[in-house]
């Protein structure tokens, strides 16, 4: 029996970044599904950025920014006691802006494609715009919810540039389960790699299967 | 309705977008159905919209019933003004039931009792409609679910955006009742836009025209849209008469209905809505009007009102001319050849016949 911890560890992982990318991401993917602001394309490409580079370019860079001697480093030691590097909590701040935008750009299509019209129609009735954001717009955005959900959790799992350069292989606390696949490879330990690659190929293929065949599924609706 | 039961309503709104601007400085009084009639592209719309609070860019300002909604320092967001808005595509929230989409307006409205949700239901048939699903309902029955959701609400104002507009001949005629009984029944005064002449004629009380994104005539609906010059001028509508009657009978066997006009019976297809007793409002094209100098014999139609000619004018470039008469006080237009006038020698002064068709009454929406 291989050592589980690596594959909980990816799905602790998986489960906090798509939490809080939920939490940055729905509110940065509306203000982008509405916003005629100049600065759209510039945020647009930012957010765009980690589908484009190779994972070592933003581990470097993390790994620069919330090293001990950053601003950002320091602050952590002195609030939590502990660096950010090397750390579960490093892996999860470097995971959110891995994933960002398998959850901006599913959302911001949903919102796109509903439109203000059902917005107008809640104001009349009046819904505050918060009001008619998660009783109207949220409902009729359930595909895009559960898609960015969905894709966001499995691209964080499937990551291993960026956690290797901040986090490391650190058993039990970064050791995730792509990195001890490389492990066990580099340590020719070729059986038990087999058991973990093959079972993020069922989990990839499952994820996507769901994806699509929700995807075509049958129009919005509740009832 | 009486002058007492008027809401002011103040408004200045500028806005201005290539090839197009509206430019509107007025204060109307707001009683019954208030017609903003003109043609497509005339900013009909975007009026109603800044009213409603969703043109945010608008400058000017809105004051309805003494009450503030949008100067230059301040603007209340549409969901804080008390008006009720029923688009042109209904915009039901395609994720709630008919019944959801009516509890969503119901249970955000600011004060207790108002209109209550069974009688609306009960007003617009909305009974077995209640656990549908929005998809399935046609396009008439759409309006009706938007329209009592809308007051569901308890507006102070009710802006109807040409909500017949995509509904089909049938489908308006199916609705256009629900809507003519509102004001009666629910006391709340409407602003309807349309370009339509006919939904003017026989909805509005007074009516605002807005043409090229000014105003260019304000009045009670009977005077407006018998002007001569708005007839012939930027608006070319065709030439109708409303008549006010009072309903006499309804004949549930025949389909049809009795009314009295001026002492001068009418016979119209059945018009459920309005009780006996009750004021309705007819409108008759003008095309549709025949004229005789004799009481016709051995002829199917069945109203022929008898009245004096007092006008007659002559289309320019046409071959018509729009012949008035005067029955009882008020005039009923109707169009003929200038042969026709030659032939039976018409003069003004004389007395005559129209003749109106019953179904002409049917068709006129």
């Amino acid at each position: 029996m291989p050592d589980l911890g690596p594959l909980w560890l990816s799905l602790a992982l998986a489960g906090v970044t798509t939490i809080i990318l939920m939490m940055v991401g729905t509110p940065l993917a509306w203000w982008l599904s509405g916003t005629s602001s100049r600065f759209k394309p510039a945020i647009e490409a930012v957010t765009a950025l980690p589908l484009v580079l190779p994972p070592t370019v933003l581990g470097f860079y993390f790994l620069i920014a919330m090293g001990p001697a950053s601003p950002i480093g320091s602050f952590w030691i002195r609030v939590t006691g502990e660096a950010l590097t090397f750390s579960f909590s490093g892996l999860v701040v470097a995971s959110v802006f891995y994933s960002l935008p398998f959850m901006v750009q599913p959302l911001q299509n949903a919102f796109e494609s509903i439109g203000r019209a059902p917005l107008e129609a809640a104001a009349t009735l009046r819904a505050s715009p918060l009001d008619a954001f998660f009783t109207v717009v949220a409902p009729l955005a359930r595909r895009g919810f559960i898609t960015a959900a969905v894709l966001s959790f499995a691209h964080t799992i499937g990551e291993f540039g960026v956690v290797l350069m901040v986090g490391g292989n650190i058993p039990g606390k970064t050791r995730v389960i792509s990195i001890a696949i490389y492990e066990h490879v580099e340590t020719l330990n070729y059986g038990e790699a087999h058991i973990l690659s093959a079972g993020l190929i069922v989990f990839a293929f499952t994820v996507l299967l769901f994806v699509y065949t929700f995807r075509r599924g049958e129009p919005i609706s509740v009832r | 309705m009486s002058a007492s039961d008027q809401q002011q309503l103040s408004l200045r709104a500028q806005v201005a977008y290539p090839g197009f601007s509206l430019d509107v400085n007025r204060e109307v009084g707001l009683a019954g159905v208030t017609g903003l009639f003109g043609p497509s592209g005339g900013g009909k719309s975007t009026l109603l919209r800044i009213i409603a609070g969703l043109e945010r860019h608008a400058e000017g300002h809105v004051i309805f019933g003494g009450e503030r909604w949008q100067d230059g320092t301040s603007f209340v967001p549409a969901f804080q003004r008390p008006v009720g808005f029923v688009f042109q595509d209904a915009r039901l929230f395609p994720h709630l039931s008919v019944e959801g989409n009516l509890q969503f307006a119901q249970k955000r409205r600011a004060s207790d009792g108002g209109i209550d949700f069974d009688e609306v239901v009960s007003t617009m048939d909305l009974k077995p409609l209640l656990h549908r699903h929005t998809d399935a309902l046609s396009g008439g029955e759409r309006q009706r679910v938007a329209i009592a959701r809308t007051l569901l609400t308890n507006p102070r104002l009710l802006l109807l955006d040409e909500p017949l507009a995509a509904l089909d001949v049938g489908r308006k005629r199916e609705i256009l009742p629900y809507i003519e009984a509102l004001p009666k029944r629910f006391g709340i005064p409407a602003i309807y836009v349309s370009h339509s002449v006919n939904e003017m004629a026989r909805l509005a009380d007074d009516v605002i025209v807005l043409e090229d994104g000014r105003i260019t005539a304000v009045g009670p609906a009977t005077s407006i849209l018998n002007r001569e010059d708005l007839q012939s001028s930027a608006l070319p509508f065709e030439a109708v008469s409303i008549l006010e009657v009072r309903v006499v009978e309804h004949r549930e066997e025949q389909h049809l209905t009795r009314v009295d006009y001026h002492g001068q019976r009418i016979t119209v297809p059945m018009m459920r809505a309005i009780a006996e007793g009750e004021i309705a409002r007819l409108s008759v094209r003008a095309g549709d009007v025949v004229i005789a100098t004799e009481e016709p014999q051995g002829l199917s139609v069945r109203n022929m009102l008898a009245g004096n000619l007092i006008s007659i004018h002559p289309e320019p470039d046409s071959a018509f001319a729009t012949v008035s008469v005067d029955i009882e006080g008020a005039v009923i237009k109707a169009q003929l050849t200038h042969h026709a006038v030659t032939e039976l020698g018409l003069k003004t002064g004389m007395r005559v016949f129209a003749l109106i068709k019953t179904a002409s009454f049917d068709r006129n929406i």
